[in-house]
């Protein structure tokens, strides 16, 4: 069923809006479930199953189309994009009340049906509660959102994605029909360009410029193509914005090709994202139906056309050349640029490569200006980012802030600090492009520039928060792991080079690493981002690059003094007798099971560390605390 | 003429082996950007590229074999040797990696009786894949059993999923 058939002007798409924002005003209770990646996991499709039995039980009517206004005080159950506290989730979200239910399972929904949907009172066990014992009922009250200003994510989580009518009601698709009806491809690249966007996907490039230099290349056919590789892992938003609105992404390269004169458009999403894979198709499909993809959109004379590529699993095809040749069928290797794909891209065609992020941006931009949206942010960092918070952090989840929000307000302010009660050490940004930032940079500002000069980057927006149980040099390790993998082997530098790298690490990490080796180790890493093709290899050194910068103790104590200050990395887990404490009283060697303990009575003991095995019972004991990890 | 017979003959014999991918091929279209999406369909089919099969790929899209080696081989999602009727999926992206998933690993590895280096099963039942970032990193650790996402992993809870599925198995046997 499509759920909007052929419109042929601007004034059948308001149309549409004000039917069903009329039809939804009309009484109708919303209970969305969330239906991202996470809550699916948690357990959302029971929930929904329990919620729907419940309301069939209680004959309560329930609206099977959403926009049905011949029912008064119906209610319409569906699922809904993610809201981005996954942490707590499976999340229900009732509106027009916006209680904000975390939680949630099948046994509740016997509650939530008698007292909120026909009672219209909050369930407060299922609400969420601070520290303190505070219970927040809405979601704008949350810490978790109270300090975020959504753009981007405004409408994911709170419209259904698989109909096309929720979305048109918060305005969308309009930005399409002021675009195609009252601007020229010119005055949309101008906006575009004054908002001061630029690209989601890593660089920061931006994005009205590299329009713009698309635009003005002759050529019959150009391309427009959606970078939604994601290939940080531990960043997800691009997949959260492709599940919870995939219309966006559409209005947002719909606009790109009226702007740069292409008339076909090809996203390329990473294979381990079925849902977004499948939501898409619904969109699409959706929006070919009413006529806002496809031939003449909207009456107009300009024709979109888009198609889904799936990727096949390989970080470096996040690359654009990569990824351009990837969707051309060949092996994804980048080649050197120029030709920039502005001038030679797909099939040798102009084509504009932009991040699923960017593109979502853009309907927003020409709806409300470049104005509005430079009033989000920092001067030369416009507008917002939406960040994956993860790791050692009690709130994980997306985040949308504005340009500029410091490091702390972001890990202690939303994300409530460190889980595990230890200390904050360092957050990786960026992935394995990236680097990492300490407690010296709690006030620093996430924007393009303040984090390139203190050695990282935005990236993605992956930020993976650290506590002080996690050794640096074994994060570089994990890095340089990934990156040696992902290595298309194409330069000899970034294939040889981070061998090499990653061979050098997992000596230190191992106890085996010499001063000599953090020399050569630094030594590569700077050729091998001075020498490498692609930003995959000029990149890869960063995270030893900035552990270096910031943590050089950690690697000097894993060479130096034999241990890992973290007490994370194997190798050192070993047992040691502290001199000054022990008593020489011979009990650790009597219990010994392997006889690795000796020494003089009174005198302090030693442990052969040959012949130990690393049972700890030494450890337990001691009674003079004289034995360490 | 006998000749011609005899080549039509072994012709009509290749095409009825296969008669599935040519179906396939046929879908997508024989062009070189449809090499991706065949082969990706082939894998769903046979749970793996067999070389006869990538042999017969390179001739339907009148590409060099060597071309569609390379392409099958470049990546990760695409396998030349068979796998399990069921994949277990460890997340081992930087979100699981920091919350301790190397656990979980060595729990499936014990659990499926899986010696160093080996990934599949000998029963030909389960397939081990370390993977990166599934998309599920608020819920750090993650794995992904048969096609379905678990967050929040622990050992224990590891564990009793491939319990289930095995208990789920048998039941669908009787
Ligand atoms: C190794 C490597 C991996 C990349 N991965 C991604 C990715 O997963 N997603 C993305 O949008 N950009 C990625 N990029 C950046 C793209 O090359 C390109 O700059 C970007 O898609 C442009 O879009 P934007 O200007 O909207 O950011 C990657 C770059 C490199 C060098
Ligand atoms: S890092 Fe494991 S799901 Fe993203």
């Amino acid at each position: 069923m499509t759920p909007v058939t052929k419109l042929s002007s601007p004034q059948e798409l308001a149309e549409v809006k004000q039917k069903t924002l009329s039809a939804l005003e009309t009484g109708c209770t919303r209970v969305l479930v969330c239906g991202g990646t996470g809550c699916m996991a948690n357990g959302a499709p029971a929930v929904m199953e329990a919620l729907q039995k419940a309301l069939d039980e209680r004959n309560v009517p329930v609206r099977v189309d959403l926009v049905d206004d011949s029912k008064e005080g119906t209610v319409r159950l569906g699922y809904s994009g993610c809201p981005g506290f996954c942490q707590v989730g499976p999340i229900v979200r009732i509106l027009p009340s916006d209680y904000f239910y975390i939680k949630v399972t099948p046994e509740d929904a016997a509650e939530i049906v008698e007292k909120t949907v026909q009672k219209g009172e909050v369930v407060d066990r299922l609400l969420f509660t601070d520290n303190d014992g505070k219970t927040y009922a809405k979601r704008n009250e949350l810490p978790f959102y109270r300090d975020q200003v959504n753009v981007v994510l405004a409408d994911s989580g709170i419209i259904e994605p698989g109909d096309i009518r929720d979305y048109i009601a918060k305005d969308g698709y309009k930005a399409i029909a002021e675009a195609l009806f009252g601007m020229t491809s010119e005055a949309v690249i101008a906006e575009v360009t004054q908002s001061g966007l630029r690209g989601r996907g890593g660089g920061g490039f931006p994005t009205g410029v590299k329009w713009g230099f698309t635009q003005r290349v002759q050529s019959p056919k150009k391309y427009v193509v959606c970078n939604a590789d994601e290939g940080d892992p531990g960043a997800f938003m691009d997949e959260s914005i492709m599940e919870g609105n995939p219309h966006a992404l559409l209005e947002g390269m719909v606009i790109a090709g009226y702007a740069i004169g292409a008339d076909e458009g090809y996203i390329y999403v990473r294979a381990e994202y079925p849902l977004a894979i499948t939501r898409l198709r619904t969109a699409i499909a959706q929006a070919e139906a009413a006529n806002l993809l496809g031939d003449n959109i909207l009456g107009s004379p300009f024709s979109f056309h888009i198609h889904i590529k799936e990727g096949a699993g390989a970080f470096v095809c996040g690359e654009e050349t990569a990824l351009i040749s990837s969707i051309e069928g060949k092996r994804g290797m980048p080649r050197p640029k120029p030709p920039f794909p502005a001038n030679s891209g797909l099939w040798g065609k102009p084509t504009v490569v932009n991040n699923v992020e960017t593109f979502a941006n853009v309907p927003k931009i020409i709806l409300n200006g470049a104005e509005w949206f430079r009033s989000f942010g920092v001067e030369k960092s416009t507008g917002t980012k939406v960040f994956a918070l993860t790791g050692a952090v009690v709130n994980t989840g997306l985040i949308e802030v504005p340009m500029g929000t410091t490091l702390g307000d972001v890990v202690f302010k939303i994300g409530g600090g460190i889980r595990t009660g230890k200390g904050f050490k360092a957050v990786q940004i960026g992935g394995p492009s990236g680097g990492c930032l300490t407690t010296e940079h709690i006030d620093l500002p996430l924007d393009y520039d303040s984090l390139k000069a203190a050695g990282a980057m935005v990236g993605s927006g992956g930020l993976v928060v650290m506590d002080e149980d996690t050794c640096m040099v074994e994060v570089a390790r994990y890095f340089m792991q990934f990156t040696q993998k992902e290595s298309c082997g194409k330069c000899v530098l970034c294939r040889e080079g981070t061998k090499q790298m990653l061979a050098l690490l997992e000596k230190i990490v191992g106890g085996e690493g010499t001063l000599e080796d953090i020399e050569l180790l630094e030594e590569l890493a700077v050729a091998v981002r001075d020498g490498s093709l692609c930003g995959l290899g000029k990149t890869a050194p960063n995270p030893v690059l900035s552990t270096l910068k910031y943590f050089r103790d950690e690697y000097l104590a894993h060479v130096v003094d034999k241990k890992c200050p973290a007490g994370e990395c194997k190798a050192f887990k070993g047992y040691r007798i502290i001199e000054e404490k022990c008593k020489g009283c011979s009990l650790c060697a009597r219990k010994c099971p392997v006889g690795a303990i000796s020494g003089e009575p009174k005198q302090p003991y030693t442990i052969d560390q040959e012949t130990c095995i690393k049972c700890g019972v030494c450890f337990d004991v001691c009674r003079f605390g004289a034995v360490e990890k | 003429m006998a000749q011609a017979t005899a080549a039509s003959e072994k012709e009509s014999r290749a095409s009825r082996r296969f008669e599935k991918i040519q179906a396939i091929v046929e879908q997508y279209g024989a062009a070189e950007s449809a090499l991706i999406p065949i082969l990706q369909k082939v894998q769903e089919e046979y749970r793996y590229l067999p070389e006869e099969i990538l042999t017969f790929v390179a001739t339907a899209l009148n590409l060099p074999p060597a071309t569609v080696y390379g392409v099958a081989t470049f990546y990760a999602q695409f396998s030349l040797e068979p796998k399990g009727k069921y994949i277990v999926r460890v997340c081992d992206g930087t979100a699981c990696h920091v919350r301790k998933n190397q656990t979980l690993i060595s729990t499936v590895k014990e659990w499926l009786g899986l010696k160093e280096g080996q990934s599949t099963t000998e029963d030909m039942r389960y397939t081990l894949e370390i993977v990166s970032c599934i998309g599920a990193c608020a819920l750090a650790p993650a794995v992904v059993i048969n096609g379905k996402v678990h967050g929040q992993m622990t050992p224990e809870k590891v564990t009793k999923a491939l319990e289930e599925l095995e208990a789920a198995e048998k039941a669908e046997d009787k």
